[in-house]
């Protein structure tokens, strides 16, 4: 259980760095914050319009800060190259893996947790008729997320067009993640909520989660080895 | 891999092109339903099929190099991408001909045709990322490969839950065929898989070539033989 102990030690790591600057909860809320004035501004304010566009507005919110914020988060490491001393730490890769992993999915579900309510209260959408499976849809997504992210960001360290690549890489990959949380956040605030049809995509976030972790554990010593 | 497979099979997809192309017009009969329309189907499903074969063997090499890291099985991944980028090209504008002629619309979000857009912008991803990541460019798209391979049964769930389409036509679907329609279609296919089999054997060993051209230069900067 050492590789666990370890891997919260790297996420702890990471979380309290973030803690101390809160410079990707601070720009990471402030750009969600923006994405929903433009939404609001972009789209008419019809209640039936804003109730079929908001899931899709609320993910391609969370996919653009999410990957913003991911891109920061493995910046830090670049930029006194504490990349390499933290894969050469006596600690298993394995660990070093998780625990970016672990904070990274923090951040994206903290970034989530600001997108929802703000979208809520500028576009007056019912983003909270049923609080609790939004949410899990959100963590799952956000686990999604972070596991393929943190799979490539590490790679993606050393590259000069990092920026660019990291979507290129990401949403391609990351698409039946971004239309399962769609459908389901759809059927969660639908006029009339079809609970059935949120928990099948639910279950297809979680079981997409499931064996995008299995293969990252896999693959993830191949892609980083320096 | 040898070199004198590649003219031979070069020379059977052209003869396998002619006489698939005049058999398409001649001997085929006509869909009941959308008749001259449905020829365009003898390219559109092989080149799918091509398409889905390339990103199997792209994910599943790039799996075995990033786990062995025989750099052979990487120019098989970065041979087949390539070339299911333009074969994934081709499905989806005959694609996009066929919807015109069938549903007089030239994109909908038919499944099958959503899928193949979906890989396909995978397998340019993959192409983008091998080109312009520098050093860790094979690492990187084989990583690419190997996630967007995984995604394609989620894909395949994702697209067929929420597409209402119909068929397009008797004649849209492989296992209805009968008689004349199937004999044409499975040489059609038989034709475009030796095609992709001759572009694929050229790549691969360009590729190993370029490989091996860089390592020579590597050893001879070493040496100080080049400068």
């Amino acid at each position: 259980m050492s590789v666990l102990r370890q891997a919260a030690r790297v996420a702890w790591k990471d979380l309290r760095i973030e803690l101390r600057s809160r410079e990707i909860v601070y720009t990471m809320a402030f750009f969600a914050g923006l994405i929903a004035v433009i939404y609001s501004m972009s789209f008419p304010a019809k209640p039936d319009l804003v109730r079929a566009a908001v899931p899709g507005m609320l993910w391609v919110a969370i996919a653009f800060a999410g990957t913003i914020g991911l891109g920061r988060a493995f910046d830090r490491e670049r930029e006194n190259d504490t990349m390499r001393a933290l894969l050469l730490a006596p600690i298993p890769r394995l660990s070093v893996f998780l625990g970016k992993a672990i904070s990274i999915a923090v951040l994206v579900t903290a970034v989530a947790a600001v997108c929802t309510p703000l979208l809520a209260l500028f576009l007056d959408a019912p983003l909270f008729a049923d609080p609790l499976p939004l949410a899990l849809v959100l963590v799952l997504g956000a686990i999604g997320i972070a596991n393929v992210g943190s799979v490539f960001a590490a790679t993606l360290l050393k590259v000069r067009s990092r920026d660019v690549l990291l979507p290129v890489i990401l949403y391609p990959i990351l698409i039946p993640l971004f239309v399962a949380g769609t459908h389901a956040t759809e059927a969660l605030i639908a006029v009339v909520p079809d609970p059935d049809k949120a928990w099948y995509w639910i279950g297809f976030l979680g079981i997409y989660d499931a064996a995008g972790v299995v293969m990252s554990l896999w693959i993830f010593e191949s892609l980083v080895i320096e | 891999m040898s070199n004198k497979a590649i003219p031979v099979l070069a020379t059977l997809s052209a003869i396998g092109l002619v006489v698939t192309l005049w058999l398409v017009f001649t001997y085929a009969p006509f869909e009941p339903v959308l008749l001259f329309n449905q020829k365009i189907f003898y390219w559109h499903v092989p080149h799918a099929f091509m398409l889905f074969l390339a990103t199997t063997i792209c994910g599943v090499s790039s799996l075995v190099f990033l786990k062995k890291r025989t750099p052979k099985w990487d120019d098989l991944a970065l041979a087949t991408a390539e070339i299911a980028v333009v074969f994934g090209a081709a499905v989806l504008i005959t694609g996009s001909i066929w919807a015109k002629a069938a549903w007089d619309i030239w994109w909908s979000w038919e499944k099958r045709l959503t899928m193949s857009l979906l890989l396909w912008l995978a397998l340019v991803g993959y192409v983008l990322v091998r080109r312009f990541a520098g050093a860790s460019a094979d690492r990187l798209a084989a990583g690419l490969a190997v996630f967007g391979t995984l995604g394609i049964p989620f894909i395949y769930t994702m697209v067929d839950k929420s597409d209402r389409h119909p068929q397009a036509g008797s004649g849209g679907n492989v296992m209805t065929l009968t008689g004349p329609m199937k004999l044409v279609f499975w040489m059609s296919v038989l034709t475009f898989f030796l095609w992709f089999l001759t572009l694929v054997m050229m790549r691969v060993q360009s590729a190993a070539g370029e490989r091996e051209l860089r390592e020579l230069r590597e050893k001879g900067l070493d040496a100080g033989v080049l400068s």
